[in-house]
């Protein structure tokens, strides 16, 4: 990642789920696009309240599911039919039912594979650099028993001084400003 | 200990109005504190060795075992003809059975929205993981030229040689490496969060650093956690079908065969079953002792012991119903062989595994587990659930050995008595799955913290918080 200057955001902590719910629907309604939440357990309403988009996961899984069964089917049908073929008492060579196990585990294993390595790409993991690590309440526990907004200098209404005064408003435990 | 448990009376949560299913006054802080220190403590605890130091022994006997049979063959072993499979079959069989029940909770539940499996769904994924890996070890060691396992696999080889896809043993690699494919990145995936706390509380630069890498970076943003969600779901319905599959594919490889005592069609559900059962047995032997040591009771109360007594009382009555059925069977079909099978299993020269098997999987449990007053008793159920594990190896026992000794013809018939190499290798295993038990306890977070926190009252989002609350 190529080293920038200046500010990430600016990162208000809150006492409790409900609090960050209701402080980020209303940055939300103020127009606030470039914002996020850090809670240390998954809150619904905190995804609905900054109205996250809905994810690909379904649909990455969906594709290698479908390319792993084909796969594992193809494969199958190849060694059976015309790379391997035994004849077994005159059973055809193209048992296609005996071929649906296999071809099965794979959809299972290609979709599963997917959905977990396809969620983390989404999400942009591996990250092991990331500024807010540089925030001290940050570290101390937005993994543990924190609630965190987070209104990001990208946004085009981000302004320093009047977005802290802002984030005071919505009555947090603390302002902290965050550094790249 | 003055730890409060929750048990059956503290009805629903006033709070939430939810069946409470850990104990009052447990708060975000509280509750990783409880799980976080055992890994992140630098004083590990004497027993820990003490336990770490016997499974290890146990780990090296297999050891032994294993290079005497790689030096040897598998002719050190009790299999010959007609006893071909033996314990190594037994024991891949039970093995794999057991791994059932962590998939069943970390996906099935987790579907079903059981908030209770929560607090034991990661030990238990665990376990799956460490009983596919002994359960894997036994059909490649049994092969007896392990080293040409890889013979299974649709790879290129320079003799032009391919596996033939029409064999429920090569279904069984599938499904078996599926399997711990995907429960292992089921494992992880959950565990990410709470790795990434750990990465948080550690003290030493060391812990940091390698929690800090296996956390991938997590700083549970909601925008992940939706997706992570969306993952964790998927993950679950795809987990259901597979872990129904395997032991299904499994119940095949006996069902396939034309043996009298194998070839029925009550083989998929009856076995899926007889997993759940025995997995939810060794879930139990797993939890109560680890509770009392590390005193979790908070996390792991009595309403978890219930509803899994509940499981195995339902899943036991299935086992039950294969049974019957196949004795149903065996007058039913009017078949001569399959007939003196049965006749053979119960009153044969191993009839006594036959009733033990009985005794031990349905006489004892499914008349016990009704009274809540045993379901809840720690003692009994941590007894009662080696008596299951006992029971359910010997189910696997009885299938096995006693349909292979006598079959058809009675010229071919024969006996099958285990060696001391066979037992090594049987506890040998239990010891390594031990040993591998004992450090994930060590080093990883055994319940996963965030799902916890889910639970907890004040993690709800309360309707007066916000000017609209959309739901």
């Amino acid at each position: 990642m190529p080293p920038r200057e200046g500010t990430y955001g600016l990162l208000a902590e809150f006492k409790t789920p409900g609090d960050l719910v209701r402080a980020a629907r209303q940055a939300h309604q103020d127009g606030w696009r470039r914002l996020d939440c850090y809670t240390p357990y998954p809150i619904e309403e905190a995804a609905e309240a900054i109205d996250v988009p809905r994810n690909k996961v379904p649909l990455v899984t969906l594709i290698g599911g479908l390319l792993g069964g084909a796969a594992m089917f193809a494969l199958e049908t190849w060694i059976s039919v015309i790379a391997f073929p035994i004849d077994v008492a005159g059973r055809p060579t193209y048992s296609w039912p005996a071929f649906l196990v296999p071809a099965y585990e794979w959809t299972i294993l290609w979709a599963g594979l997917s959905a977990a390595f396809g969620m983390l790409a989404l999400n942009g993991l591996p990250a092991l650099y990331h500024p807010l690590f540089n925030a001290p309440s940050f570290r101390s526990g937005a993994t543990t028993d924190k609630f965190f907004l987070c209104l990001e200098a990208l946004d085009p209404k981000f302004d320093l001084a009047e977005s802290r005064a802002y984030l005071e408003g919505l009555q947090p435990l603390s302002v902290e400003e965050v550094e790249y | 200990m003055a730890t409060r448990e929750v048990n059956i009376h503290d009805r629903r949560d006033p709070a939430t109005g939810e069946f409470r299913v850990i104990a009052p006054g447990e708060s975000f802080l509280s509750v990783t504190e409880k799980v976080s220190r055992i890994v992140l403590t630098p004083h590990t605890p004497l027993g820990w060795f003490g336990f770490f130091a016997v499974a290890g022994a146990g780990a090296t006997m297999l050891m032994v075992a294993l290079t005497w049979l790689f030096l040897k063959g598998v002719g050190i072993w009790a299999i010959t003809q007609p006893v071909a499979w033996g314990f190594a079959i037994i024991n891949f069989v039970w093995w794999i059975g057991i791994g059932h029940a962590g998939t069943l909770i970390s996906a099935i539940l987790l579907l079903f929205k059981q908030g209770w499996r929560n607090s034991i769904s990661r030990f238990a994924e665990a376990m799956t993981i460490f009983a596919v890996i002994c359960a894997a070890m036994f059909p490649v060691i049994h092969v007896g030229r392990p080293w040409l396992g890889y013979w299974l696999l649709p790879l290129p080889l320079t003799m032009d040689y391919w596996p033939q896809f029409r064999s429920p043993l090569m279904w069984d690699t599938f499904a078996v490496s599926t399997y711990a494919t995907i429960s292992v990145v089921f494992w992880y995936i959950g565990m990410i969060p709470d790795l990434g706390t750990l990465r948080d509380r550690a003290q030493s630069k060391f812990a940091q650093y390698i929690y800090g890498i296996l956390s991938v970076g997590w700083r549970g943003s909601v925008r992940h956690w939706v997706s992570y969600e969306t993952a964790s779901l998927l993950l679950a319905g795809l987990a259901t079908p597979l872990v129904l599959s395997v032991h299904t594919v499994i119940s095949f490889d006996f069902a396939v065969a034309v043996l009298p005592g194998w070839h029925t069609t009550i083989f998929p559900p009856y076995f899926v079953a007889g997993a759940i059962y025995s997995g939810f047995a060794m879930v139990l032997t797993l939890a109560i002792p680890l509770r009392k040591f590390y005193h979790l009771e908070a996390l792991v109360t009595e309403r978890h012991i219930d509803n899994m007594g509940k499981i195995m009382l339902v899943t036991g009555f299935i086992v039950a119903y294969g049974y019957g059925m196949e004795a149903f069977m065996a007058w039913y079909s009017a078949d001569h062989w399959e007939a003196f099978t049965f006749w053979n299993r119960a009153f044969g020269p191993m009839g006594w595994s036959y009733w033990l098997l009985l005794t031990l999987n349905l006489f004892i449990p499914l008349t016990t587990l009704w009274v809540r007053k045993l379901r809840t008793n720690i003692l009994y159920m941590f007894i009662l659930s080696i008596i299951v594990n006992t029971g359910m190896w010997f189910e696997r026992f009885v299938i096995i050995v006693t349909s292979l000794t006598r079959d058809f013809l009675p010229s071919a018939w024969g006996t099958y008595r285990a060696t001391k190499w066979d037992y090594m290798t049987l506890f040998g295993s239990l010891a390594l799955f031990t040993f591998l038990f004992l450090l994930f306890v060590r080093f990883l977070p055994m319940m996963p913290m965030n799902e916890i926190r889910m639970l907890l009252p004040a993690s709800k989002v309360r309707a007066k918080a916000g000017p609209e609350v959309t739901k």
